[in-house]
């Protein structure tokens, strides 16, 4: 065990070397570039499974090492291996491997090929760290890198301006979020002097006593800030749906699986500084923006877009499950949402890449014969999300949110808001599939669309199978995953199934998804039928909440108008303020500068040049008066000798006498 | 009774002034240097006299002084005339005030 | 009661000598007057016992420098003299002040020293031996010096009064 911990720095290194050798390697060496990427996260899938293996039978264990003084206080940094992290590790590296080999088939005919894989590998080694990070401040420069590949990646195809305007949207968004972040980190070392996070019993999550009640609720609430917007919560949610112009597997890694949980994980690491009161602030804002975005993906027709906004609303559900159940809870759907929505996205990316870059749904139709794989295992993707009971991980994960939301003492409503996020979730859902793969081809390009090779298709169903067998880690009858992460042995106990506190909700629940694609299906299995174009059957019964729903509560219209009116009516005024006020006031300087030189030149040529050629004309004119006593008459020279002789002689006799 | 030593000191003080007056009253070069004999003429006279009436006559400094006195000035008087026959010969004239280019 | 009448009288030749040298219109009388000014004074030299300087005043100045003058004279007249020309310096009005201060000076001075006039007389040899003998051994270096003056003064009065050589007239290389 002491040796893995001594070793585990190099999980984010093989990727952050295979980034940093890929930069410099020239663009043609395209399978060069993925290779080393691939073999980078293969090396820290290995490492991390190995870590994961060494971990479960001890407990946790810790790295620390200090990085530089100032004054009296020292910086640390080091990292930590301990049940949530390690699980983590394995999950990300997994799918980051998946993905990228995903990517070898998908980015084929791009330019920058080579850019792509760097630019991956540079998130891997970031997200990586961040996971083992045992550090707060560690944690947030991994968290601003994962940030910065976030923005290099949403604009891979820079060239496009609303590529180019999603990034930058995400990155300052997420920005306001980690504003907060930072405050609560600097008010966390303020208050406990250190920011590792164990130390044996001096790092700040274990000075959880000391801190105080209401610093811990100001810190935790503060820290969620970041988690709000790097995981999308309302009300900084509106970067991810953009966020969707970058290329699909970047979604699939970085906007679905990993980047936006680790807004979660970031909970959940600090889990022991959240207080009751924050934690009932991390419920509702779950709860809201679960049904918030559920709502609004009704009413979308672009395929990336419903998915989405249903990462954002499956990433409320998980700060529900943080707030009310415990990290356990939260990290498990965690878990399985990583698997099947990169699945769905992987999907998607098939579907596109197929149909000849078309995303609008209203466009393809009848894609279930001609992408069988694909389709195949979509569904496996779509039934877990929506939580169709038993096999798929989805229901096991969701239900456990639901159970913790109904049992959860600080108020009902929550679980109703869960409740009507699945109903909707499944609602949207089955629409989707409905409107993609069933029906008859809308276009010609979905009429002539073929199977994905095998670089594509081969992840998704590795993915496909994980989505299914995950859930049955964390089932009530065999709770394996809670008790991991609590520590603790898990009994296989099926009678917990019919626990008469779990069974009602499960019932419930499945009852309201069975309606749900019902419904659904009925609606649009006919509509699929008629050719597209037409108004979506909502549209035709309730036009004005259709509309709200589709043009996402105008959230971003709101924004726009009030925020960066704000912003630009600041950035003009500083503008105004630099150019005129303090250009004016350097203009001044220079004016008074220029007055004081001309003053000088002035002094200088009146006072100095005048006095000095007065005083050299003196000079010159009493030299020239005075040499016209020698006028050459010798007899003027003797007559004044003589008179100086008598002179003499009288001051002589004078003294004598 | 000799003379008293005054009277001799009183002729060579009127020699010396009638010297000088005409030197510096004279245009011509020639009765310049004229006076300048009378002047020099004047202070030997002034020599003798004292050594006379000297407590010490047998050191004969005086009569020395003199004797050499008069040797000099008669150099100086050769070379004086030299120069002045030799401006005479470059400027056709002898008047003292006509010789005035070493002005300033 | 002699010794002064002989006092007066050359005291009056001489001075009237040079008053009339100072004074004349024709350069000629002036320097026979001045000649004859000179012989007054070493008429005095004799009265005071001082043979040798009289003579030597004699041999010189009578001998030597008036007729030196007198050469003078005659060389540097030529074109120049007209009689109606003035013959004082443009300020001799300056001059002669000048000449009555220092006379006055000096006999002021002469006046102010009572003890000075009340000197008595010696008496006094000057065999021309001794005068050779002073000469030849305590004022051997300025004799020598004075021999080397009068070389010096020779040789320059010779190369002053030189006429210079005709320059030819063509500019020839």
């Amino acid at each position: 065990m002491e040796s893995i911990i001594k070793y585990l720095w190099l999980v984010p290194l093989a990727p952050l070397l295979a980034a940093g050798i890929g930069a410099l390697l020239p663009k043609r060496r395209r399978r060069l570039s993925a290779g080393l990427a691939i073999g980078a996260i293969s090396i820290s899938f290995l490492l991390s499974c190995v870590a994961f293996l060494a971990n479960l039978h001890s407990g946790r264990a810790v790295c620390n090492f200090r990085w530089f003084d100032f004054g009296t206080t020292s910086v640390q940094l080091g990292w930590v291996l301990d049940p949530l992290g390690a699980i983590m590790a394995v999950m990300v590296s997994f799918v980051s491997l998946l993905i990228f080999i995903y990517s070898l088939g998908y980015m084929a005919k791009d330019e920058n090929f080579k850019q792509f894989f760097c630019f991956l590998a540079l998130f891997a080694a970031a997200m990586l760290g961040l996971i083992i990070a045992n550090s707060l401040l560690l944690f947030f420069m991994c968290w601003e890198l994962v940030g910065l590949a976030s923005y290099l990646l949403i604009g891979f195809w820079f060239q496009k301006p609303s590529a180019a305007a999603a990034a930058k949207k995400a990155f300052i968004v997420t920005r306001i979020g980690d504003l907060g972040f930072l405050v609560g980190m600097l008010l966390l070392y303020a208050k406990t002097g250190t920011l590792l996070f164990y130390d044996n019993g001096h790092g700040c999550l274990d000075q959880t006593a000391a801190v105080g009640l209401v610093a811990s609720t100001t810190i935790s609430l503060l820290i969620f800030c970041g988690a709000v917007g790097k995981s999308g919560q309302i009300p900084l949610h509106v970067w991810l749906p953009d966020a969707m112009e970058g290329p699909t597997p970047v979604s699939a890694l970085i906007h679905a699986a990993t980047m936006v949980a680790a807004g979660v994980f970031l909970i959940a690491r600090v889990y022991p500084l959240m207080t009751p009161d924050a934690l009932h602030v991390v419920t509702w804002v779950g709860a809201l923006t679960a049904v918030f975005a559920a709502s609004i993906a009704v009413a979308q027709n672009d395929i990336k877009r419903i998915l989405a906004y249903s990462t954002v609303s499956q990433l409320g559900y998980m700060m529900m499950g943080l707030g009310a159940g415990g990290v356990a809870v939260g990290m498990f759907h965690l878990m399985t949402h990583a698997f099947f929505k990169a699945l769905l996205f992987l999907g998607a990316g098939s579907v596109i890449h197929c149909c000849h870059e078309e995303q609008d749904i209203r466009e393809l139709g009848g894609l279930r014969t001609r992408q069988p794989i694909t389709f195949a295992t979509y569904a496996v993707g779509m039934m877990a999300l929506c939580g169709v009971p038993l096999f798929f991980s989805g229901f096991w994960s969701k239900d456990a949110i639901l159970d913790a939301a109904h049992h959860w003492s600080g108020s009902p409503i929550p679980f109703y808001l869960g409740l009507l996020g699945a109903f909707l979730t499944a609602f949207y859902m089955t629409r989707q599939v409905c409107r993609v793969f069933f029906g008859k081809p809308t276009t010609p390009e979905a009429a002539h669309a073929h199977e994905s090779p095998p670089v594509i298709t081969v992840p998704l169903v590795i993915l496909a199978a994980l989505a299914v067998l995950a859930g049955f880690f964390g089932t009530p009858a065999w709770p394996w995953f809670q008790k991991y992460l609590e520590g603790g042995q898990a009994g296989f106990d099926l009678s917990k199934l019919m626990n008469e506190h779990q069974l009602p909700v499960m019932l419930l629940s499945t009852l309201l998804v069975t309606i749900a694609i019902v419904w659904s299906g009925w609606i649009y299995g006919r509509a699929a039928a008629r050719p597209a174009r037409e108004t979506d059957p909502l549209e035709a019964a309730q036009p004005a909440i259709f509309a709200l729903l589709q043009n996402k509560f105008y959230v971003d219209e709101f924004y726009d108008a009030t925020v960066v009116r704000l912003t630009a009516a600041f950035a003009k005024f500083s503008d105004w303020l630099d150019r005129v006020f303090l250009g004016g006031l350097v203009k001044a300087f220079c004016v008074f500068a220029l007055v004081l030189a001309w003053l000088d030149r002035a002094l200088d040529e009146a006072l100095v040049n005048e006095s000095f050629d007065t005083g050299t004309e003196t000079v010159r004119g009493s030299g020239r008066w005075v040499s016209r006593l020698q006028n050459g008459q010798v007899q003027r020279y003797l007559r004044i000798i003589g008179v100086a002789f008598c002179g003499l002689l009288i001051l002589l006799l004078w003294e004598s006498a | 009774m000799t003379t008293p030593l005054a009277n001799y000191l009183i002729l060579a003080a009127l020699l010396f002034g009638i010297g000088l007056a005409g030197a510096l009253a004279r245009r011509n070069a020639v009765l310049v240097l004229i006076g300048l004999e009378l002047m020099l003429n004047a202070a030997n006279l002034n020599f003798i006299a004292f050594w006379r009436f000297s407590p010490h006559p047998e050191m004969l400094t005086g009569l020395m002084f003199v004797l050499f006195s008069i040797a000099i000035a008669a150099a100086e008087v050769a070379v004086g005339l030299a120069l002045v026959i030799a401006i005479y010969r470059h400027r056709r004239t002898a008047q003292l005030d006509r010789f005035d280019s070493l002005k300033g | 009661m002699l010794n002064e009448i002989v006092f007066l009288l050359c005291a009056a030749v001489t001075l009237v000598g040079a008053v009339a040298a100072m004074m004349m219109r024709n350069l000629v009388h002036c320097a026979l007057c001045a000649a004859g000014a000179f012989a007054g004074l070493a008429a005095i030299y004799l009265q005071l016992d001082a043979e040798f300087v009289g003579f030597a005043q004699v041999l010189i100045y009578v001998g030597a420098i008036a007729i030196l003058i007198v050469f003078a004279v005659l060389l540097t007249r030529g074109g120049d003299v007209q009689p109606s020309a003035a013959t004082t310096s443009p300020s001799w009005w300056m001059g002669l002040p000048v000449g009555a201060l220092v006379v006055a000076c000096l006999i002021g001075s002469i006046m102010a020293s009572p003890r000075l006039l009340r000197l008595p007389s010696q008496n006094v040899h000057a065999p021309v031996k001794q005068i050779g003998e002073r000469l030849m051994n305590q004022f051997v270096m300025p004799l020598e010096t004075v021999g080397l003056l009068l070389t010096a003064a020779l040789l320059g009065a010779v190369v002053i009064g030189l006429r210079e050589p005709r320059k030819p007239e063509s500019n020839a290389p």
